[in-house]
This record gives structure tokens, C-alpha cells and sequence, in this order.
């Protein structure tokens, strides 16, 4: 049952769209500091602005992110539907 | 006399209790400080030193409290340097009490940090602060069973209308007086790490370490953080390298589990707190998703408006600063030079009246005057830190300083820079990696902080009269184009690395209260005033004696000590065309850029007509670039070296500055002279 899930970076997703943190790649440093401020695997977050080439905001519970591209690509994520 | 010694009697008598400030940045901990302390607190030692904190004092019902302000943080890894502070602050010193501001609209972020803090052992109050916010979100906290749950005091408050702040107080005293109080509950961790904590335990023979738990210690030991394997290798009586122990036991443990040990601790802190929120936390009704802060966003980040919004405010500010705060400077100045002229026309002549009036009001009132300048450019700064909306424009300027192989957390140290480089040096803490914050530190200086802002000042409304404020313009636009082209040069030179990560919350924005802005403004006002009494005071009076001895020349002439020291150095400034005068006042500019002004000032009076004679519009010209580009003043040279702990980067930062100056002044005057000017 969970092979269905899409596994995606949070950089394919548009604004508006919602889905829930996979994984968390990369470097230990960035990993822990992107956990400490809440982007923690299996927490849902919404796509606020996500700007072409350009740095992203997304929303967990009631904290804003910006986020460069960089870190985007690196957040892995399943669609929610 | 009686009563004075018996007041110190009673002081020394009475208790004093050590509350240290932690919490997430924009939870409102400034705001709780400022709450507490109100006008009762210090930045250290303005001007010249680096602070890490602030401290205040406050009293209730006959107790002291010494609060210290700590870093904003989001966790206890020393991750970053914010981060280091703190935990150096609170394991090294000596807190009776650990106050951790909490932003109760946004629970479980917040309370990640506090398991950490509850780790070590402290006495703790939590804070749970703008609680009116949550109940209009729609959200109810069961704050007895937060009590319960974290074995910890909770205090509900509103730290901007002063709500809680008394109940802060007693439970911090009452918390200070317990010693046997039962120790506040920990999150549990995975099984496996549990056990193999017991097992390093006993394997290490570890002693007690004062207050601080060994369950801290090893934890922290096999997060890998060094403060802590430092103190377990004091304790431990294990014959061999405790180090290598923990090493191994992390490795072991990372493949049993399949993850880093950080990942798998950090999961056992967020399971206690999502579990802790499901309990306490109840909605009373469906949230409104599209609040206020989105709508704003909507328009302040929004794709094609972002930007021009921004550079709007820019000069929204440029304006404010220079047509309304030079009218302002301008109607001080009239004042400066009508009593100049009364004190001349009444004081017997004499060195004394000389002292005065060619010394100290030449020299400090010519300084001071521009005070609604600095004033007015600090307020919008701010303005802008406090509304939420620095945030923004570091998001908006992202893809910008991407250019410069920087991101746009970067750009917050830059716009500060524009008020005084101190703090702005201070604040590139907040940057994950010590490339980009050597990179932003010395490409700081380069931001025309409001110290030379006298000088653009007066060089501009005396030679350009009509095109002042363009020409001040054009000088903010050269010191930025200077910190761009740094930048890169270091980027490609010194920093090969790849941009790094860039992560930054956007807090929602809130209006600026009257009391937050003051306490920020006054403490950057009063530090201009302070160094206006102190150093630029002691520098006029230098340069005054030295231009007056030896006694008979003539006041300010070659003959005089200070043309003495300009004849030595003058030949350097030959090529620009700057006489003696110009040099003098660079080289004791040095001490604070301010002085550049008062040395002119007392040299060739408050009157124009002297220093119009002594210039051109060109040679003002590529005086300004001097005074922008040539060196850090004396604080922020040392910010530098506290900040990037590197004398190389120090010496580096003096020496460029000094050559790319002179570099530029010299193409400007050129091709100024080639031009016609």
C-alpha cells in the first residue's frame, strides 16, 4: 500500500499545494537546524510562495519558513490529495 | 552619609537571583526583557567593545533579579554561534533561574527547545506568552496540565501590555528558593539509546558534575557537541580515551538504527512534545486560515510588486532621513552658530573662551547637530526589524544576493549596517556557516553607517548644494557596489565553497509598540550622545590644544603641532589634491568617523566659508569617498576581530579598506579632473 506513495522533492510543488515531509537530505548541520525549527519528517506543511528559480516560504502549523531553492530540492515529500 | 552606607548594608544583604532569558527568535523574549526591565538596562560597555547579552535589573517585594537577555534560538546544539553563547552562558554561569519565553500560538516548535533546556538541570519558568493571540486563533492551553506534564512552572502572559510579568517574578523567586524541588521531566528517548546511556555511564565511571545532569552529558557528548565531551573527559576516572567510547557508541548505535544520532534524539524530543501538545492543546473552533499576515504577504511579497515595494520604503527612508531630518539638523545648526556667536561676543577672549567655542562647540555641536538624521534612520530600522518586515526584504533580496554567492538571511547585517556596523557585525551570528559570515562582516563597513553620515552632510550641503541629496545617494550606492564587488573577490579568491543553505523563519508581522521602538532607538541615540561627550569631546580637545601650541603660532596654522603631523602625512593625500587639514582629520577619524567633522570643524570653524575655500566640489567629492571607504572606525575593528576570532581577517579588513580607498579616490579624482570638474 505505501508503494503508492509519490515520493517528490518540495521544490516540484506549486503554491497553494499541501503535503508531508518524507525525508530530509543532506548534511548533518542544515539537517538538524531545519528539525530544530520544526520541518521534522512526517509534518505536514503547505506551500505559501513558492517563486520560479528564487527562494520558497511554506507553512507548518503556524511558523513561516523561507527556504532557499537549495534546501528545497533536498526536502522529500508525498503529495497530500 | 548615615543613610547612604546603611542602603549599601541592606543591598548587600538582600538576595540577588540570576535569571537568564532563553527562546526562540520572535518569540517575544525582547519583549518580555524590555517588559521586565524597562529603561533599567545596559549594553555593556558602548562604545568600543563587543557585548554578548543584556542585562537588567529589576526589583519586586524587596528581591533582586539580574536578568540576562540570551540569543534567540531554536535549539541547544551550538549549531551556530547564537547557540554556542547560550549553552556556554547557561552550563559556565552561575543562573538560579532559567526563563524561557515560549510563543504559545506556536506551541511545539517552542517546546522543542525547552526539553533541551530542562536537560540541564536548571530551575526553569516557562513563559507562555502572547496567549491572546491563541485564544483568537481559536485554540485553548490546558496551562495546568502543561505544569503537570513538564514538571515545570507555567506562566501565562502578555509580555507587550505587561501581562504576567509580576507572576514571572515570584515563580522565579519561588523556583530560585527550591533546592530539593522535584526535577523537571525529560523526553524519553529511543530504548536502545536509553540503555546505552546507562551502560556509558558505568563504563566511564562518570563523577558528578555540579548541577549539571550526567544524563546531559552524555547526551550531548554523543550529539558530538564538543562543550560537553570536554567535561565528560574531566569526569570520567575510565582508563582510556572516554572520547573514543563515545565514538564508538554512537556508530554502533547510528547502524543499529539506521539514522544519525541527532535525527533519532531530536525525534525522541519531538515525540514528547507532539505528545504534550495533543494533550493540553484543544481547538474551540476551526482556525481562519487567511489571516492577517497572509494578506499582507499577499502583496508585500507578492511576485511583481515585492521588489518595488521595497526599493520604495528604501527611498521612503533616504528622504525622510535627509530632506526632513536635514531641516531639522539645519535649524540646530543656526542655533549652533548663533551661540557661538553670543559666547564669542560675551566670554573674555582667551585660551579659555577659545577651548570652548573653537574646541568643544565647534567639535561636539558640529557633531551633534546631525542627531534627527541618526535618529530618524534608526527609527525605520526599527520600524522594519520589529514590524516583521526585515524578513521580508532578506526573502525579497534572496535571488539578488545569490549573485554574490550569498543568500538572503545575509542581507539583514547589510541593512543594519546603514545605522552602525557594530550590531550589524554582531547580528551575521544569525548565518549558518563561517564563510558567509566572514564574507558579510567585511563587506559590512562598506554600508555607510550614520557616523559618516556628518560628513556626507556637510561636504554635500556646502558644495552641491542643489544636487545634495543625489550626491549623498550616489555615495550609498558606491559603498554597496564596493561590498558587492568584495564579496565576490572574496567569494572566488578566499570562499570556493557552494552557497550555503539558506533557512529563515518570517515571523508574522505585529505592530511596533512605542515602548519597543524607544527602548531600540534610545539605546542607538544615546550611544551617539555618550560618544559625542566622550571620544569625539576628548578628540576636539586634542586637536584644539594641538592646533593652538605652541603657544604664539597662529591657531590651526602649519606651524602649529597638528600642522606639524599633517605636513608628515599630507604627501600621501598629494595625488587627490587634499591638503594637510583633510589628512588630519582621516587619520583621527579613525577613533569614531565623526570626529572626521569635528577636526574640520575645529580647524577651520564653524563658519563654511574656511572649508569652502579649502576644497573643491571635486576634491569634496573624493574626500567623502575617502571617508566612506578607507577604514572600519576603531569599534567595529575590533567587532571584527571578536566576531571572526582572526587577526588575519582583521589586518585583512584594515589593509583593504585602506588600499581600495585610496584606489578608488584616486579614478574619481582622475577621471573627475579629465571630465572637467
Amino acid at each position: 500500500m505505501s508503494k503508492e506513495m509519490n515520493l517528490e522533492p518540495l521544490s516540484s510543488l506549486a503554491n497553494g499545494e499541501q503535503a508531508v515531509i518524507r525525508d530530509i537530505q543532506g548534511g548533518r548541520c542544515i539537517r538538524s537546524r531545519l528539525i530544530a525549527m520544526g520541518l521534522m519528517p512526517g509534518k505536514e506543511l503547505t506551500v505559501l510562495n513558492n517563486i520560479p528559480n528564487g527562494p520558497f516560504i511554506v507553512q507548518i502549523d503556524d511558523t513561516r519558513i523561507a527556504l532557499g531553492r537549495g534546501q528545497a530540492d533536498k526536502i522529500i515529500v508525498t503529495k497530500e490529495q | 552619609m548615615e543613610k547612604a552606607t546603611l542602603d549599601k548594608e541592606n543591598n548587600t544583604q538582600t538576595k540577588e537571583i540570576v535569571i537568564a532569558l532563553a527562546g526562540n527568535p520572535n518569540s517575544g523574549k525582547t519583549t518580555v526583557f524590555n517588559a521586565l526591565t524597562g529603561a533599567r538596562q545596559h549594553v555593556g560597555n558602548w562604545p568600543g567593545v563587543t557585548v554578548e547579552h543584556k542585562e537588567g535589573i529589576v526589583t519586586r517585594g524587596g528581591v533582586t533579579y539580574k536578568v540576562i537577555d540570551l540569543p534567540g534560538i531554536y535549539s541547544l546544539s551550538a549549531r551556530s554561534p547564537e547557540e554556542e553563547i547560550a549553552r556556554d552562558f547557561l552550563i559556565n554561569n552561575k543562573v538560579d533561574v532559567i526563563v524561557n519565553v515560549i510563543d504559545a500560538s506556536n506551541l511545539e516548535r517552542n517546546l522543542y527547545l525547552t526539553t533541551q533546556l530542562l536537560e540541564l538541570g536548571i530551575g526553569t519558568v516557562c513563559v507562555m506568552n502572547m496567549v491572546d493571540m491563541t485564544e483568537k486563533m481559536g485554540k485553548k492551553i490546558d496551562y495546568d496540565k502543561v505544569r503537570a506534564l513538564l514538571g515545570a512552572e507555567v506562566v501565562p502572559a502578555v509580555a507587550s501590555k505587561g501581562k504576567g510579568m509580576d507572576e514571572l517574578l515570584d515563580k522565579a523567586y519561588e523556583v530560585a528558593q527550591c533546592d530539593y524541588c522535584e526535577p523537571p521531566r525529560t523526553a524519553h528517548h529511543n530504548p536502545e539509546l536509553e540503555l546505552e546511556m546507562k551502560r556509558l555511564a558505568e563504563k566511564l565511571k562518570l563523577k558528578e558534575h555540579g548541577k549539571i545532569p550526567l544524563r546531559w552529558i552524555l547526551l550531548k557528548s554523543l550529539e558530538g557537541d564538543r562543550a560537553a565531551i570536554n567535561i565528560l573527559r574531566n569526569i570520567s576516572e575510565y582508563n582510556g580515551n572516554p572520547e573514543e567510547v563515545i565514538a564508538s557508541s554512537k556508530a554502533r548505535l547510528e547502524a543499529m538504527l539506521g539514522d544519525d544520532l541527532d535525527i533519532i534524539i531530536a525525534d525522541g524530543r519531538y515525540g514528547f512534545v507532539s505528545g504534550l501538545v495533543r494533550e493540553v492543546v484543544s481547538k474551540s473552533s476551526e482556525i481562519d486560515r487567511i489571516n492577517l499576515t497572509d494578506k499582507i504577504d499577499s502583496i508585500f511579497l507578492n511576485r511583481i510588486l515585492g521588489l518595488p515595494i521595497f526599493l520604495g520604503l528604501m527611498l521612503v527612508t533616504f528622504y525622510l532621513t535627509f530632506e526632513v531630518g536635514g531641516y531639522v539638523a539645519g535649524l540646530l545648526e543656526g542655533v549652533l552658530e548663533s551661540s557661538a556667536g553670543y559666547l564669542a561676543n560675551t566670554l573674555p577672549e582667551g585660551v579659555l573662551s577659545s577651548l570652548i567655542i573653537d574646541g568643544v562647540l565647534a567639535g561636539v555641536g558640529g557633531v551633534l547637530v546631525f542627531l534627527p538624521n541618526i535618529a530618524i534612520i534608526f527609527i525605520i530600522i526599527s520600524i522594519l526589524e520589529d514590524s516583521g518586515y526585515m524578513a521580508r526584504a532578506a526573502f525579497l533580496m534572496d535571488r539578488t544576493m545569490h549573485i554574490l554567492g550569498l543568500h538572503g538571511k545575509a542581507f539583514i547585517p547589510l541593512i543594519m549596517g546603514f545605522g552602525c556596523n557594530v550590531p550589524a557585525v554582531m547580528a551575521t551570528r544569525t548565518l549558518e556557516t563561517r564563510e558567509d559570515r566572514i564574507i558579510t562582516i567585511l563587506i559590512n563597513p562598506f554600508m555607510s553607517c550614520t557616523a559618516r553620515l556628518p560628513i556626507y552632510i556637510l561636504f554635500a550641503g556646502m558644495f552641491f548644494s542643489k544636487n545634495g541629496t543625489w550626491v549623498i545617494f550616489s555615495l550609498y550606492l558606491l559603498g554597496i557596489l564596493l561590498a558587492i564587488l568584495t564579496a565576490k573577490l572574496l567569494k572566488s579568491f578566499f570562499f570556493k565553497s557552494a552557497t550555503s543553505p539558506f533557512v529563515m523563519e518570517l515571523p508574522p508581522y505585529r505592530m511596533p509598540t512605542l515602548k519597543g521602538i524607544s527602548i531600540h532607538v534610545w539605546e542607538r541615540v544615546w550611544s551617539f550622545i555618550s560618544r559625542a561627550g566622550t571620544i569625539i569631546l576628548a578628540a576636539s580637545i586634542v586637536i584644539w590644544a594641538m592646533s593652538t601650541l605652541p603657544w604664539g603660532v597662529e591657531f590651526g596654522s602649519k606651524e602649529s603641532l597638528i600642522g606639524v603631523l599633517g605636513s608628515w602625512i599630507a604627501p600621501v593625500f598629494k595625488p587627490l589634491n587634499l591638503d594637510w587639514a583633510a589628512a588630519v582629520a582621516l587619520l583621527f577619524g579613525i577613533g569614531a568617523k565623526e570626529i572626521v567633522v569635528s577636526t574640520l570643524k575645529v580647524l577651520y570653524g564653524t563658519q563654511s566659508g574656511a572649508v569652502m575655500a579649502a576644497f573643491t566640489p571635486l576634491t569634496a567629492y573624493t574626500f567623502m569617498v575617502l571617508s566612506l571607504i578607507y577604514i572600519p572606525c576603531m569599534a567595529t575593528i575590533a567587532t571584527i576581530k571578536k566576531e571572526t576570532a582572526s587577526w588575519k581577517w582583521t589586518i585583512f579588513s584594515v589593509v583593504y579598506s585602506m588600499v581600495l580607498a585610496y584606489v578608488v579616490a584616486f579614478i574619481v579624482f582622475r577621471v573627475g579632473k579629465l571630465l572637467g570638474f
